[in-house]
């Protein structure tokens, strides 16, 4: 005899509306919405992250799961993983980078185009984790700046959604003219990366 | 059929032909090891891989050990060898002076041993004479030492954010 299938039995009326998300300030009339471009941009933006994952050990594997369909990052607005540099706005470093190989997440960051932002999945990206050794890098904010850290190891795919979702805020709400502010060019100067 | 290679062949074929040039003959775990001094490495690989009877043709494993407490034979370098036809493994060791760590190169006799001496080098500073490319393989090409010498620690030494008395060692 097959099992009943129940499910939603006991259902849970929704708290607030989800079908529309955040919309910017402005004036809103009979078939016309005004506001600033920045923040619909921002909006644009925040919705359409191009992800380069750069996956080098366990995290990868967490990440694989987040991208699958029970996690599911393409809700999110970042179906389209790439593979090149080239076309991506956030790097998602996910794993234990050797010294060996920090000048290729340097190489991989300065091929990307601005804006561009950096995710360090995990503990060994984000401060060398359990590898406290002379051949493993301590973090790689010692060669690229980092917008977002993902503590665990590995984190869940919980965890990682939510540090995509602080990067959606921070690309949200960015100033249009930050990436020609002297505090970033700073920043990048820092980095050695003009 | 030959009768199957064992341990005490393999001692009583290499002592004909080494008398008491190899050393140090144990069996720990069945696996037969000796050691001999480091000029003779490639005399006594040739003989092994050569030898009609003993046919180790294989290698397994080369790597080296750092002893900060033998003096004057503070490096050991320890091949490998598995004969493939009986199934059988032997180690061969050399030691060597850390202060002149000159060990014949087995890249010409085994094409395995080129990659595996690169490392010995990377690793132990061991200077293998005649090997064809020697330099690093594993570490970034900058480092100016050999790690896995005993007198440098573990740990990264660039770090500030670290209490060190945190971790149990001041």
């Amino acid at each position: 005899m097959p099992r009943p299938v129940q499910y939603n039995i006991h259902n849970k009326p929704l708290e607030i509306p989800i079908a529309v998300g955040d919309a910017p300030d402005g004036y809103t009339g009979v078939g016309f919405f005004a506001s600033k471009l920045s923040d619909v941009v921002g909006l644009a933006r925040k919705n359409s992250i191009w992800p380069l994952p750069f996956a080098t050990s366990c995290c990868g594997i967490e990440f694989m799961a987040l991208m699958g369909s029970h996690y599911d990052l393409a809700r999110f607005g970042s179906e389209r993983v790439s593979f090149s540099p080239r076309q991506c706005d956030l790097l998602m470093v996910m794993g234990t980078i050797a010294k060996k190989m920090a000048p290729i997440v340097k190489q991989v960051y300065l091929q990307m185009a601005e804006p561009r932002w950096v995710l360090a999945m995990g503990a060994c990206a984000s401060s060398g984790g359990i590898f406290d050794t002379y051949s493993v890098l301590q973090g790689i904010d010692q060669v690229i700046p980092v917008d977002v850290y993902v503590p665990g190891c590995p984190p869940r795919p919980e965890a990682v959604l939510d540090g995509f979702m602080k990067i959606q805020e921070l690309v949200g709400k960015e100033d249009l003219r930050r990436r020609d502010s002297d505090r970033y060019k700073d920043l990048m100067k820092s980095y050695g990366i003009q | 059929m030959n009768m199957a290679l064992t341990n005490e062949i393999i001692k009583t074929r290499l002592a004909d032909k080494f008398g008491d040039e190899l050393k140090g003959w144990e069996e720990p775990y069945g696996l037969l090891t000796f050691f001999s001094d480091k000029n003779l490495n490639l005399k006594v690989l040739q003989f092994l891989y050569d030898d009609p009877e003993l046919k180790f043709r294989f290698m397994t494993d080369l790597c080296a050990v750092h002893y900060p407490l033998n003096a004057g034979a503070e490096l050991a370098v320890v091949y490998h060898l598995h004969n493939l036809v009986d199934n059988i493994r032997i180690r061969y060791k050399i030691f060597t002076d850390i202060n002149k760590p000159d060990v014949f190169s087995a890249s010409a006799l085994y094409s395995a041993a080129n990659w595996m001496e690169r490392e010995t080098y990377d690793f132990y500073g061991v200077n293998f004479i005649g090997h064809p490319n020697l330099k690093r393989i594993l570490n970034v090409d900058e480092m100016d030492y050999f790690p896995l010498r005993k007198e440098y620690p573990l740990e990264d030494q660039m770090r500030t954010d670290k209490d060190d008395e945190m971790f149990g060692r001041t």
